[in-house]
């Protein structure tokens, strides 16, 4: 992984430095809990017994994201993206607190066909949670602009689906990055939605923990593979008042992130098929792994908010890790 | 699959289609279309979608020409002409796409998914390449 991507300078005033941070990324992809509390950055492997002495706060929030499920592909570097997704979906049923909400990040299908959002929705019912939140990938638009995707998972949604949301105390943006994109370009939100988020955010507290997911990532992470979003820049600088922004985001089938000032940037494994880390190849696209190693590098996302404490610890499981 | 399954037809008559279909057949079991039943070269082109680029990236060819595209990856792509002259649905693995060009021009095009593919079709410039090597990759005018 080119690591030099991930932090190039500490713009935080919390004391966690390059070398924190990489740390944490060690564990990325392996199984990892990562809490930022009272500006220390502390990370745990999955099944580290400090994992269990990490003190549980009053008001906290869990919630799991997934992404890039891709139902429908069929190839080799993954023939059945459904017994993949339903690891995932135990996984998440076997945590010891069920999780408020899922968010899915995008990529349901592979060609938006009725069949593959079929088979998508029913396995997700498996899944034991109040509810599933969704912002479609380019995947999930092909063709119609995204009519039925909208028609089935976001239908009390904004403009080409995006929407908010508060719980907890903090606000969920929903955005969608993938439509309208222009010939040479990025991940694209557009003015109209630009519009509509300083609307959204007018209202609240600067103290609000804002959280941002959107299926391309919001950063810059490799734009000669299309992996960043033209205005996410706009977006962000909307938002700078907050002092607590988490941003959510799949489409590079791999974990990633970056804090920089008040931002903390996320992206999640697919559930189910990797892609190389950027620059490994001519292009991205399905990568295929041994078979015996899949579930090693598809895996779901854990994220615990703490009320008051603007700590959000977000926490990467692949498929093949023990909680 | 069948490999050159034509996902759309555009901007040629229907009493054609089943001619240049054949060819197209034609052009994919191996062997390169050179004749039409009038026995005039060939005006059927290739442009492969492959590792995320379309290649060659700028093909010239004479007006009159058929394009054919063919996605050769495990991704869906679309061939879409930036002014609208062209547009295709998602082409999943080993699906085709057609479109002939009757007027002189420079057609930029991109895939919709991936907008960072960008490529041109030139048509009637100056050189009329071979279409045996229209696989190869043509240099920019």
């Amino acid at each position: 992984m080119a690591k030099g991507n991930i932090i190039t300078e500490n713009l935080n005033r919390d004391g966690v430095d390059r070398r924190g941070f990489l740390k944490c990324m060690a564990w990325a992809g392996t199984g990892a809990f990562c809490v930022l509390q009272g500006g220390v950055l502390k990370s745990f492997a999955l099944g580290d017994s400090a994992l269990r002495r990490v003190p549980k706060v009053k008001g906290e929030l869990a919630f799991v994201q997934i992404s890039d499920s891709h139902i429908g592909f069929n190839k080799a570097a993954n023939p059945d993206v459904v017994a993949t997704l339903r690891a995932a979906i135990a996984k998440i049923n076997a945590l010891p607190t069920p999780p408020a909400f899922v968010l899915h990040t995008g990529d349901l299908s592979q060609l938006s066909k009725p069949e593959q959002f079929d088979t998508l929705e029913q396995t997700l019912n498996e899944i034991r949670t109040d509810k599933i939140f969704y912002v479609p990938g380019e995947h999930d638009v092909l063709d119609d602009n995204g009519a039925a995707y909208r028609a089935r998972f976001a239908k009390d949604t904004l403009g080409d689906g995006w929407y908010s949301f508060d719980t907890d105390g903090a606000h969920f943006i929903g955005l969608v990055n993938v439509m309208n994109l222009k010939a040479g370009g990025l991940g694209n939100l557009g003015p109209d939605q630009l519009a509509w988020l300083e609307k959204d955010v007018h209202h609240l507290k600067s103290s609000t923990p804002i959280v941002l997911f959107a299926h391309m990532p919001l950063w810059l992470i490799y734009p000669e593979w299309g992996w960043g979003t033209s205005d996410s820049e706009q977006a962000l600088g909307l938002l700078k008042r907050f002092g607590s922004i988490t941003v959510l985001n799949g489409h590079i089938h791999q974990t990633m992130r970056k804090v920089e000032g008040n931002v903390t940037f996320h992206t999640a494994m697919s559930t189910a098929f990797p892609q190389g880390a950027p620059g490994m190849a001519a292009a991205p696209g399905p990568m295929k792994v041994p078979a015996e190693k899949l579930r090693s590098v598809l895996g779901v996302t854990d994220v615990n908010f703490i009320r008051g404490s603007h700590t959000l610890g977000i926490t990467d499981s692949t498929l093949d890790s023990a909680l | 699959m069948k490999n050159n399954r034509i996902i759309k037809w555009q901007g040629i008559a229907n009493g054609a289609m089943l001619t240049l279909t054949v060819l197209g057949m034609l052009l994919f079991s191996g062997r390169h279309a050179t004749a039409g039943d009038s026995g005039k070269p060939s005006n059927k082109y290739q442009v492969n979608i492959q590792d995320f680029s379309f290649q060659p990236v700028t093909l010239s060819v004479p007006v009159g020409a058929t394009v054919t595209w063919t996605n050769k990856d495990e991704e869906p792509h679309t061939v879409f002409s930036s002014d609208d002259v062209f547009k295709s649905k998602a082409l999943d693995s080993d699906e085709s796409f057609a479109f002939t060009f009757s007027k002189a021009g420079t057609y930029k095009y991109f895939c919709s998914v991936h907008p960072r593919m960008v490529a041109t079709i030139v048509v009637g410039g100056a050189k009329k390449p071979e279409p045996m090597k229209m696989n190869m990759r043509a240099g920019s005018d």
